[in-house]
């Protein structure tokens, strides 16, 4: 493994070794371009066929709240791509509880049935990856 | 005085600093993340609801709809488009922003 390419083995034989990788994002959609670059890499990042999560706290829970609408800003509305990370076998999302409860949103909230996790929970989480990968 | 906050209260004190600099007449527009600071039921709500009772605050409309938030906006808080936000400009002597 080397720290450069962030785990990945990037010989041919990578005899089949799956890893934990954990995108842990906490950024606010449109703002800055934070959000749509970990969904980028989320994307490329599944040919690998690794085991992959994604965490969603702070404000970046209000990037997969519902019914975002950006024609009038003129920038593309990436959120519906989360309703497709199932077809990547990325089914593993989770949301902070604490942060989520912060913004007034609640669980019917959200783009795609997530998994509300307490903070507590987020950071065993986040310990028992291989990879954290931050966005 | 118009104020400009583009950033989100929940990731910096852009909009906790304006709101503690708001003089007689001063207005406070909303743009980009700075639309969360209009939204109803947050932990940053209470805080711009005072200052409401004292100074006017608009918020973008685009940038709430890009954010999925249309229906959480604050009560009393008034919604613009571009144009309105090009009369706000025009309308005060002078616009800061607060990055």
């Amino acid at each position: 493994m080397t720290e450069a390419t962030g785990g990945i083995e990037m010989e041919e034989d990578t005899s089949g070794k799956v890893k934990k990788f954990l995108y842990v994002n906490r950024k606010a959609p449109y703002g800055t371009i934070y959000a749509l670059e970990s969904l980028e890499v989320v994307l490329i990042a599944a040919a690998f066929d690794q085991d992959v999560s994604l965490a969603f706290l702070d404000d970046g829970v209000y990037q997969v709240v519902k019914g975002q609408h950006t024609k009038g800003i003129d920038v593309k509305n990436f959120s519906p791509t989360y309703r497709a990370l199932e077809g990547y076998d990325i089914e593993k999302l989770y949301v902070e509880k604490e942060s989520m409860e912060a913004r007034g949103l609640k669980e019917s909230d959200f783009i795609v049935p997530m998994k509300i996790i307490g903070a507590q929970e987020m950071a065993d989480l986040m310990l028992s990856q291989d990879v954290v990968l931050s966005f | 005085m118009l104020h400009t906050v583009n950033k989100s209260p929940t990731e910096r004190n852009a909009l906790d600093s304006c709101l503690k600099h708001l003089t007689k007449g001063a207005a406070v527009l909303l743009i980009e993340d700075g639309v969360y600071g209009a939204l109803k039921g947050t932990s940053t709500t209470k805080s711009v609801e005072q200052a409401l009772k004292s100074h006017p605050i608009y918020a973008l409309y685009p940038d709430i709809e890009a954010r999925g938030m249309q229906d959480r906006v604050i009560d009393g808080i008034k919604l613009v488009d571009y144009n309105g936000f090009v009369d706000l400009v025009a309308e005060h002597a002078s616009v800061q922003a607060w990055l």
